[in-house]
């Protein structure tokens, strides 16, 4: 019996150092892991990486083992976008020179630095005022509703070759992210970063689920695409 | 007692620093070039699809056409405020007042104009 408190004591703090040194040596100099969030647009303009330190929050755990192996682009303007801009024929274009491939780890190390990262949970509290209605939503009119009567289009992909491109590319978005964080995030993105490049558009409660919704209809249609 | 008072120092420098004004250019810089673009032209980055071109900030003869309450307004409540595009969005959760009306004045700068 106290051999087994002895190995368990001894397992998890073995494992805490190891992560908790993985994401210390090899990620934070990108990324904020600690919090609290970028309080200053000087600090805004300085990052190098989107903050992790909700990671818990926002993630599913299966998409971060996954994308850690094999990392592709999700802000095709990189971070913070304005430092990867430059001035072309028809006004401002991104300058791809500046943009490199994340590090991409190994199974082991991603699902270790991917359980590391769902601990990870400062904002329980604004995760828990959400809810998510049951729906679906025709891609037609999702679009319409996205495009045309909210705008989001602006600065979201939402296909690999249409809409702005500041912002993430959303037609992945379903497949990243945890439903709740997605809604949170919508109704007041000031809530998790004061300084975010996203204005809070004050969507109705309708419309916030009606994003959601589309959101994993897009989903579901990339990865049928495959 | 001296770590109460390092706690105290540290909250008060917190906290000054969240509600810090950021300069008109930073926020402009920030917020708005990723539509009305690094020369304030209307050509950001995001402009491609975009079914309704951003407004030119350096163009004197439409700048000149509003007021700076209708300025305000635009950049507080969004394009549909002063029924213009949804594409405009609402800055109102971003940005203070005060930081909206030194935007209104940067405006100014940019156009090199006045109302009317
Ligand atoms: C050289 C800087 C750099 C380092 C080092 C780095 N990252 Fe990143 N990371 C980035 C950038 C930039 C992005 C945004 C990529 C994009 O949007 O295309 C990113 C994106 C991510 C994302 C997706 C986040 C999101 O919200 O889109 C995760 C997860 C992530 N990194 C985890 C890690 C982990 C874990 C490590 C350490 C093993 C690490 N990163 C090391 C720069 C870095
Ligand atoms: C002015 C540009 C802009 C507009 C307009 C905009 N967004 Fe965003 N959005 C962003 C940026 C930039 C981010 C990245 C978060 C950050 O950096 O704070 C983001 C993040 C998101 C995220 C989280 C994605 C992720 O990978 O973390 C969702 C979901 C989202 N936006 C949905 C929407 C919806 C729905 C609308 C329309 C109601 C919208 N956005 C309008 C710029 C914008
Ligand atoms: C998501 C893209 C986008 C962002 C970001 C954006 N704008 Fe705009 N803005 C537009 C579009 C599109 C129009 C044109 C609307 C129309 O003509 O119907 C516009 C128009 C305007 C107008 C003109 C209203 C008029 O007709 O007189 C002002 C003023 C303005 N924007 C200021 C700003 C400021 C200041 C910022 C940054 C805080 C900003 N915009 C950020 C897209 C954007």
């Amino acid at each position: 019996m106290k051999r087994m408190i002895l190995v368990t004591v001894l397992g998890f703090s073995g494992a805490v150092l190891a992560e908790g040194g993985m994401l210390q040596e090899s990620c934070a100099a990108c990324h904020n892991i600690k919090g609290p969030a970028t309080q200053t647009l000087k600090a805004a303009f300085e990052k190098k990486g989107p903050a992790l330190f909700y990671a818990g929050n926002k993630y599913r755990q299966e998409w971060l083992v996954s994308w850690l192996q094999k990392p592709s682009r999700i802000r095709p303007a990189g971070m913070y976008y304005g430092g990867h801009i430059k001035p072309g024929p028809k006004g401002d274009e991104i300058d791809t020179s500046t943009l490199t491939d994340h590090i991409a780890l190994s199974k082991a190390d991603a699902t270790s630095v991917a359980a590391e990262l769902m601990k990870l949970k400062p904002h329980n509290d604004l995760i828990a005022k959400e809810k998510i209605e049951s729906g679906t939503i025709s891609k037609q009119m999702g679009e319409m509703a996205f495009n045309k009567f909210l705008g989001c289009m602006a600065c979201h992909l939402i296909e690999p070759e249409y809409g702005g491109v500041s912002g993430p590319e959303l037609y992945t978005a379903a497949k990243r992210l945890q439903p709740q964080y997605i809604v949170s995030f919508i109704r007041s993105p000031q809530a998790w970063e004061p300084k975010s490049m996203m204005p809070n558009k004050n969507l109705s409660e309708v419309n916030i689920q009606k994003m959601v919704h589309y959101l994993e209809t897009l989903s579901k249609e990339a990865t049928n695409g495959h | 007692m001296a770590t109460k008072l390092v706690f105290l120092l540290l909250l008060t420098a917190f906290s000054v620093q969240a509600q810090a004004k950021e300069t008109p250019a930073d926020n402009y810089k920030a917020y708005c070039v990723q539509c009305h673009g690094s020369e304030g032209t209307g050509k950001g980055v995001n402009v491609r699809d975009m079914s309704v071109v951003p407004r030119d900030h350096t163009d004197a003869k439409s700048m000149s056409g509003r007021s700076d309450e209708t300025l305000f307004k635009a950049i507080k409540e969004g394009g549909p405020s002063i029924d213009k595009s949804i594409l405009m969005p609402p800055w109102g959760s971003t940005l203070s007042d005060e930081e909206i009306n030194d935007l209104v004045q940067h405006l100014r700068m940019l156009c090199k104009c006045k109302f009317g």
